[in-house]
């Protein structure tokens, strides 16, 4: 008590010294937060039990998955379906697993990736920047293209591979992927772009640099949440692509999602669901990675991208 | 020679005139302040000379040199913009050398011109830091060094002092005179801040809808503007505007306010005919008007005392005249009784008449 008396100010009243002060204390068990966590807690455990699941299941053999127990954890742990998933599992004459397809994804991907951002990311800078003759309208039929449903186009752009002789080839995948990039990424980087005052735009031209001056030294190291969106929309959307993947390839070129379902749904023998399961989880790795890695700097491109129209 | 000359410029933006057929010459070594309210077109005649906007029609002409087709890097200007415009990612001494680089010049040449430009503007130790780094008036300054570098022979200013605080913008504002008392460049400068225009300026153009509507030394502008417009928009507070006629007083004109006369024997006027008769306004700075306790035939006016307000130094005392108001400069520690009757001498010498319809000055 004498303690308080001394710390307290000596104007304040006795009755004082408990008085409020400081930040507020707040209780841990309150209402609110209760149905808060509670209401996370309950959705975390709803999104991330099938995966638990697909976990245990990959690490069991098939004699255990027979007992039934999907939620148990494995009595005897074995890597021998992740092992096999990746390098034994069938798809038709090719017993070489996953990683066939794997590294046609990788193949397929990186290129694409880096395609269609380049080119997307020049045309928005141009749309954004340097208003041309007919850049509104060249925009509106970009944004457009964006709207039709793309299973329209499906059969035209076999004709137009086949024409060029790159139907089945990886390069033809390639410039599909790049082109179905274009409208989403072209508005991204526009919307970005114009978000970044004008005035900097006009000082670097007085400063006597030109279109690609401007683009590589002033604007591109401005840029980098909105291509990291780009990379992750792009490596994503790839990555996970199954219709393009299965209709302008052949089996030798098939991306890892086709394959992955072919070894799934082959109906010849027995049902490995362990191997399925590691199998599933691996082609999923690759994008899960890339959300866990950038995760911040996504969010962040995000919110700049879309702020301003 | 006119270093800076533009000629029937006109430029529009779609369908809306943003600048008509405008005529200017700038002498060199001048400073120009293009001043008038936002949307005059003051900003885009300034991108126009820069070469930042094509024009629609007409020429401009730097040094003699018909530029209206050059680009911006070629038509030997620097410009500061009013967001500083610096290249975040770069330092200090990269943002002052990037134009310079630009030009493939030597790096000797550029070492010395930046290091010239950092003493001048008294930014040597921060050649180092990046632009988030610096404060808002080290930011412009290393803009305004920006354009130093470069040996233009034009300096175009946008709003330069806009973004900074009142303290921060008066220091500055010198600065920048005493630049150009020093360098002796043209420089042209873009505000609507009309203490900036008045103090810097050797000629202000005051602009408003895409026209010149006076082009005058500051001086003139204040003491005989063109319009009734360029006699609101200049001076703090307010010019007063009070209707009246002018009419036949004996042989004399006199100025006639509700009833009461007064004499406009000393009205400097710019060649209007005073002894037309007809409406016309009075316009009268709050200094320009003292308050009497004693009237005078023709010279004063009754008023009566409304409202104060102090301004420190002086203040502003508010009064009536019949259904019109108007405003007073006066000393801070006399005070007069709301509601009492006063007389106001007006200096004709230093007013301004303006004909009711034209709104031009007679």
């Amino acid at each position: 008590m004498s303690d308080l008396a001394v710390n307290a100010p000596a104007v304040a009243p006795e009755t004082d010294v408990a008085a409020p002060r400081g930040p507020r204390p707040t209780r841990a068990l309150s209402r609110r937060n209760i149905i808060l966590y509670g209401t996370l807690i309950v959705v975390a455990v709803y999104y991330l039990l099938p995966l638990y699941v697909m976990i245990m299941t990959s690490l069991k053999g098939m004699p255990e998955i027979r007992l039934g127990n999907i939620f148990a954890p494995p009595l005897e742990m074995t890597f021998e379906p992740w092992v096999r998933a990746w390098a034994e599992a069938c798809t038709g004459l090719n017993c070489d697993g996953l990683s066939r397809g794997f590294w046609n994804s990788v193949r397929i991907t990186i290129p694409s990736v880096v395609v269609s951002i380049a080119i997307a990311s020049v045309n928005g800078y141009a749309l954004a920047n340097w208003r041309f003759k007919g850049a509104d309208a060249f925009f509106t039929i970009l944004i457009f293209g964006a709207f039709i449903p793309y299973q329209v186009m499906i059969y035209p752009i076999v004709i137009i591979l086949r024409e060029m002789g790159l139907y089945t080839t990886l390069s033809g995948l390639v410039i599909v992927h790049s082109i179905f990039g274009m409208p989403i990424l072209t508005l991204l980087f526009r919307n970005y772009f114009t978000s970044i005052p004008e005035e900097l735009f006009k000082a670097a031209r007085v400063d006597g640099a030109g279109f690609w001056g401007i683009y590589f030294k002033i604007m591109l190291p401005m840029s980098l949440p909105i291509f990291t969106v780009a990379v992750i929309l792009q490596v994503t959307g790839i990555w996970n692509d199954f219709l393009f993947g299965v209709i302008y390839t052949k089996p030798d070129n098939y991306p890892m999602t086709v394959q992955l379902n072919n070894i799934v749904n082959s109906v010849q023998g027995v049902k490995e669901y362990n191997v399925n399961m590691a199998a599933t989880i691996l082609t999923g790795l690759v994008p899960l990675v890339i959300y866990f890695v950038s995760g911040k700097l996504f969010v962040r491109g995000i919110a700049a991208g879309a702020v301003k129209g | 020679m006119s270093s800076i000359s533009i000629r029937e410029l006109k430029l529009n933006f779609g369908s809306v005139e943003v600048l008509k057929q405008l005529d200017l010459e700038i002498e060199d070594g001048e400073f120009l302040v293009l001043l008038g309210p936002s949307g005059c077109g003051k900003s885009t005649l300034l991108n126009c000379i820069a070469g930042l906007l094509d024009a629609t029609d007409g020429q401009i002409f730097i040094k003699g040199r018909n530029v209206t087709w050059e680009e911006p890097k070629d038509r030997g200007i620097g410009m500061v913009f009013q967001s500083y415009a610096l290249y975040p990612q770069m330092s200090v001494k990269g943002n002052l050398s990037f134009g310079l680089r630009n030009q493939r010049m030597a790096r000797d040449e550029i070492e010395q011109r930046v290091s010239r430009a950092a003493e001048m503007l008294q930014i040597e130790a921060l050649l180092d830091r990046k632009p988030a780094a610096l404060s808002g008036g080290q930011r412009q300054r290393v803009a305004i060094g920006r354009a130093l570098v470069r040996d233009a022979d034009v300096f175009l200013f946008d709003e330069p002092l806009s973004n900074l605080d009142a303290k921060l913008r008066s220091e500055l504002r010198v600065e920048i005179k005493r630049l150009h008392a020093r360098l002796a460049n043209t420089m042209v400068y873009v505000t609507h801040d009309q203490i900036e225009a008045l103090t810097l300026a050797d000629r202000i153009a005051v602009m408003r809808h895409g026209i010149i509507q006076q082009l005058a030394d500051p001086h003139t502008i204040y003491d005989r503007p063109a319009n009734r417009f360029v006699a609101g928009f200049i001076g703090s507070p307010s010019m007063n505007f009070l209707d009246g006629n002018l009419v036949r007083n004996g042989s004399a004109a006199a100025f006639d306010l509700a009833g009461q006369r007064i004499s406009v024997d000393g009205y400097r006027a710019n060649g209007g005919d005073l002894n037309g008769g007809g409406t016309a306004v009075l316009g009268v700075r709050p200094e320009h008007v003292t308050i009497q306790a004693q009237s005078r035939p023709d010279q004063t006016i009754e008023a009566t005392v409304d409202i104060e307000e102090p301004m420190g130094a002086d203040s502003l005392q508010w009064l009536r005249v019949g259904d019109q108001q108007l405003s007073v400069r006066k000393r801070a520690d006399v005070q007069h009784e709301p509601g009492s009757t006063v007389h106001l001498d007006f200096d004709l010498a230093k007013a301004s008449l303006f004909d009711a319809n034209s709104e031009q000055r007679l």
